[in-house]
């Protein structure tokens, strides 16, 4: 059952992406609300289809591959319509909605299985971990939508070409701030998310930190955001730099989330478990 | 040619935005020539009349002449003279215009259809200064009076007739556009003027009522500066505190008069670094221009000069597209209308002689009557001079009425002709 809502889910945020398209297409503001409301109603399905899978496991559902990126897709349009709804960011949509749209997809063509939970994963930390981790990625994906766009319009500006895509896309200050605070919000829950993770490690395997390739790679990232929110604050970082920064931090970030569960084997292979 | 055709014709030479870029402008707008560029234009022995208009969108001559041609030269060789410019440039960049064209084309500049930014207000006043400057100078006289005043009246009736002016963007707008491209909200944001003209207060304004904190304004007279600040409640410096200024303003715009550059690229870098890399954002609306191009260059510094603030305004040029056409409209028909009254300067000399030799006649013969005549009282003199009063406009009524309508029609040269050999007008001019 759970999985006929993902699908309906995944079918509306693919009716909103369209919808997101047509209004950068159009700039007509009713099409964005509409696209908007879709967007919605498939977060809400899409709520149900985990709550669901969490019911019928009888465990948090961050087990695999399938869930972790259902959740991510989850956590971004979460975030996305919190975002919007907060402080509203032209054609935003355009660029976040496909994205989720692809990580849906990916999530989609995992098994679906609800496997016994496998007794390392037996824990309150499960839960906090991922989820705490999770919301981190997506707010980093935010921010590397945002820095995507910051770059096509610094771009567009340094050119002076002031055209269509010009007209489209905000501010860069606009862009410059929401990459501020997705750093300054990504940045603590990443933190938070590595310390939880080796409390966890500490009580399952009895050491904080075995550099386990996702232990390591996981740092690797935080150091990248380390770096970038260091030299926003000190520096003055920002602009181009800051987007580009936050583009190689969401790289290796993304490297760190599938590379090394994919391709590496340790405690958070997928690879391994599932096999 | 035939004597009465040796009427004054109206010239137009000049360049703007379009046909040539500011670095021609730059050298046309002869702006530091010793005597000022008015009087070296008006010395031009076949030159009548002139307006010279000098903005930073354009440099135009405005002459009234009797020898097209002769004309035409002397002003170009003055201005490959004094400009510095080689022939082919100037060739290449120029436009001219004659007669119709010349007043349609002042027509549509003086209503802002030529401009940058179709509709912008300010080039009315500049036009107006350039003929108020002619008539200081004296060297606007019957032709360009009448041009101008009717320049004006157009303009002023298409400002009221239709909406080209209340979506009009000015330069100095589409650049307060740009900048709330760049920081979406002004805000919070510090401006900075350099150089305290008109052009600089009109976009403070527009600053100050889209947001804008707090305004600085840099002047080489101080006491300018401090007067405009004070108008737009912002604080005045000097030039020389510009580099310390540019601390904590966010956007820039540099107007000033001054021949050479005022900032430098190596001043802004210095910059940066304190002021954390804020975005920074110039907007160079000065011919020469006060900002080094190559300030663009660096991370978060945008540079615009007025040249790049095309880009911005041609957006909403297709909603104006639609007024536009009106308003060509009626500076057609007023252009007709002026050329009609051109036309009756020929006219205008053989209708006055008509009426004065016919009153001379009148009068001759009246008081001849008179002395005749020597019963008459007082009440039938008059009714006698009513009289022949009445007789002779009757019957000229109609020569006149003749001549005027036929002076704008095609046939004209040959009425005032014939009207000249019927009332012998050349025999009696030389009496």
């Amino acid at each position: 059952m759970h999985n006929f809502f993902f699908q309906i889910a995944i079918f509306i945020y693919f009716v909103s992406t369209i919808g997101f398209f047509m209004q950068v297409i159009t700039l007509r503001k009713d099409v964005e609300r509409i696209a908007t409301i879709f967007l919605g109603a498939g977060f809400g399905l899409h709520t149900i289809s985990l709550l669901m899978r969490w019911l019928a496991g009888g465990h948090p559902p961050f087990v695999n591959l399938y869930d972790s990126l259902s959740f991510l897709a989850w956590a971004i349009v979460g975030l996305f319509l919190l975002f919007q709804w907060q402080s509203k960011l032209k054609s935003f949509g355009a660029f976040v909605v496909p994205l989720a749209m692809v990580i849906m997809t990916g999530s989609s063509l995992q098994s679906k299985a609800i496997v016994p939970l496998p007794p390392a994963l037996r824990s309150i930390w499960l839960p906090i971990h991922a989820i705490i981790c999770l919301c981190a990625d997506a707010i980093f994906a935010l921010a590397a939508c945002g820095a995507v766009m910051f770059l096509i319009q610094e771009r567009q500006i340094k050119n002076k070409r002031l055209g269509a895509i010009f007209q489209r896309l905000p501010s860069l200050e606009a862009l410059d701030s929401m990459n501020r605070r997705c750093l300054t919000w990504g940045f603590p829950l990443l933190t938070l998310g590595i310390v939880t993770g080796s409390i966890w490690a500490e009580e399952a395997w009895g050491s904080y930190w075995s550099w386990d390739p996702k232990e390591t790679w996981s740092l690797i990232t935080w150091f990248i955001y380390a770096a970038l929110l260091h030299q926003r604050l000190t520096v003055g970082w920002r602009g181009r730099k800051a987007a580009i920064m936050t583009l190689v931090g969401f790289a290796v970030l993304i490297f760190t989330f599938l590379g090394v569960s994919l391709l590496l084997s340790g405690a958070h292979s997928y690879a391994t478990w599932f096999k | 040619m035939p004597p009465g055709s040796n009427r004054p014709q109206i010239v137009l030479l000049g360049v703007n935005h379009r046909t040539a870029p500011v670095e021609v402008r730059e050298h046309l707008a002869l702006r530091d020539s010793d005597p000022p560029a008015l009087r070296l234009f008006a010395d031009l022995p076949l030159c009548e009349e002139v307006v010279f208009l000098s903005t930073c969108n354009r440099v135009e001559v405005l002459v009234s002449s009797r020898h097209l041609d002769g004309v035409k030269r002397s002003i170009k060789e003055l201005w490959l003279k004094k400009g510095r410019l080689d022939p082919g440039t100037l060739t290449k960049s120029l436009y001219e215009y004659e007669g119709t064209e010349a007043i349609k084309h002042l027509f549509r500049v003086a209503s802002s259809l030529d401009s940058m930014v179709v509709g912008e207000p300010q080039i009315l006043g500049q036009l107006k200064d350039a003929y108020n400057m002619a008539l200081k100078e004296k060297t606007a006289g019957l032709v360009l009076n009448r041009l101008l005043c009717k320049a004006f009246s157009v303009a002023k009736r298409i400002r009221t007739e239709t909406r080209i002016a209340s979506q009009a963007v000015s330069i100095s707008y589409a650049a307060v556009e740009l900048a709330k491209k760049i920081f979406g909200d002004l805000k919070d944001k510090n401006a900075m003027l350099i150089g305290a003209g008109e052009m600089a207060e009109l976009a403070a304004q527009h600053l100050i009522s889209n947001g804008a904190k707090k305004l600085v304004v840099a002047n080489r007279t101080l006491s300018r500066a401090v007067e405009l600040a004070r108008s737009l409640d912002g604080t005045a410096i000097s030039l020389e505190e510009i580099e310390d200024a540019l601390l904590d303003v966010d956007i820039v715009i540099s107007s000033t008069g001054a021949p050479g550059l005022i900032l430098k690229k190596d001043q802004v870098r210095r910059i940066m670094r304190p002021r954390h890399h804020r975005l920074l954002f110039f907007i160079d609306i000065a011919v020469p221009r006060d900002i080094d191009p190559k300030i663009h260059e660096l991370d978060n510094v945008y540079l615009y000069d007025i040249d790049d603030l095309k880009g911005v305004i041609e957006f909403n040029k297709a909603e104006r597209k639609k007024e536009a056409i009106k308003a060509e409209r009626m500076v057609e028909a007023e252009v007709i209308k002026f050329m009609s009254w051109m036309e009756t300067l020929d006219v205008i000399p053989v209708i006055h002689f008509l009426q004065k030799k016919a009153e001379a006649i009148r009068q001759r013969e009246l008081s001849r009557s008179y002395k005749v005549i020597k019963s008459l009282n007082d009440e039938q003199q008059k009714a006698l001079d009513i009289l022949t009063r009445s007789m002779m406009q009757k019957i000229l009524h109609d020569p006149i009425i003749c001549l005027k309508k036929g002076a704008q029609n095609k046939d004209g040269e040959i009425i005032l002709d014939v009207a000249r050999r019927l009332f012998s007008m050349n025999s009696s001019n030389e009496e």
